[in-house]
């Protein structure tokens, strides 16, 4: 285990949450489906503006309601294969809020292995809830409902 | 939006400082020792912390005044309990957090494993 993750895993545990997935196809493909642009807008529902690179700063584009919207996600660190990182306003959706200012909280996905390499185990850890204002955090909490329902829709639909 | 969704909304407000209440490891072990075993005196609370009995104080004055705790006198004692409900709205926005992730993390999946067999794009 890296030292990344044992830090996170001493982190309050109020501060992040913590998802497992794990996917029957070998590692290589899962990591182009996470860290390429072109795969990672289709099954997370957004349009990018351009591919991930470490220090880059990725615009991505999502529809709520008919209303355009955008996103910036701030690329920190790629291992081919194993770790991407990136850090982003969580539910940034209002277009009249200015969230620049707002800290950011840490997105990682991290891959492993398993079955003799025929599967992947993908953990995705957010962290740095604590830091985020807390009326953001209840305006996150109303704004899921109509955001992130749409966009698994949307998937269904792009996968059937 | 269902009413009990609206209604767990209308109370999100009040999670912040309950979330900054529970960033703290001693905190914790008692709000864990109250679940499992409270009501609890603060010096049953103190028993084998390695803690002050002073600084246990503390963090249970600081958890009482975010509506985790609450405490009663029995005579001269000052005895501690859960104070469920504030618990469950911090629980509720983290849980809420996750089930975003669950979501994508199975989109991911779908996508991956659909698109395998018959090599799409």
């Amino acid at each position: 285990m890296t030292a990344q993750a044992q830090q996170a895993t001493d982190k309050p545990v109020t501060d992040r949450i913590e998802t497992r997935v794990e996917v029957n196809a070998p590692r290589s493909r899962v990591w182009r489906a996470v860290s390429t642009a072109r795969e990672f807008e289709t099954w997370f529902g957004i349009q990018l503006d351009g591919e991930f690179a470490a220090g880059a700063t990725v615009r991505g584009r999502i529809t709520i309601k008919g209303e355009p919207l955008t996103l910036d996600l701030s690329v920190e660190r790629i291992e081919p294969e194993h770790y991407f990182s990136y850090r982003w306003h969580p539910y940034a959706l209002d277009p009249k809020v200015d969230y620049s200012a707002e800290p950011r909280t840490l997105v990682e996905f991290r891959l492993d292995e398993i079955a003799d390499g025929k599967s992947t185990a993908v953990t995705i850890v957010e962290s740095g809830f604590d830091r985020i204002p807390l009326a953001r955090r209840a305006e996150a909490y109303r704004m899921n409902d109509k955001g992130w329902a749409g966009q698994t829709k949307k998937l269904a639909a792009y996968v059937a | 939006m269902s009413p009990s969704r609206a209604r767990a909304a209308s109370k999100l407000p009040d999670a912040a400082p309950v979330f900054a209440a529970l960033g703290d490891t001693t905190r914790l072990g008692l709000l864990g020792r109250l679940s499992a075993a409270g009501p609890l005196s603060i010096s049953r609370l103190s028993e084998g912390t390695g803690v002050t009995r002073q600084a246990i104080t503390r963090h249970l004055d600081a958890l009482e005044r975010v509506g985790l705790v609450r405490d009663d006198w029995h005579g001269r004692e000052r005895v501690f309990s859960l104070d469920a409900k504030r618990l469950e709205i911090a629980r509720q926005y983290l849980d809420h957090v996750a089930a975003q992730w669950n979501a994508a993390a199975a989109r991911l999946k779908a996508f991956v494993e659909d698109g395998l067999d018959s090599s799409r794009g």
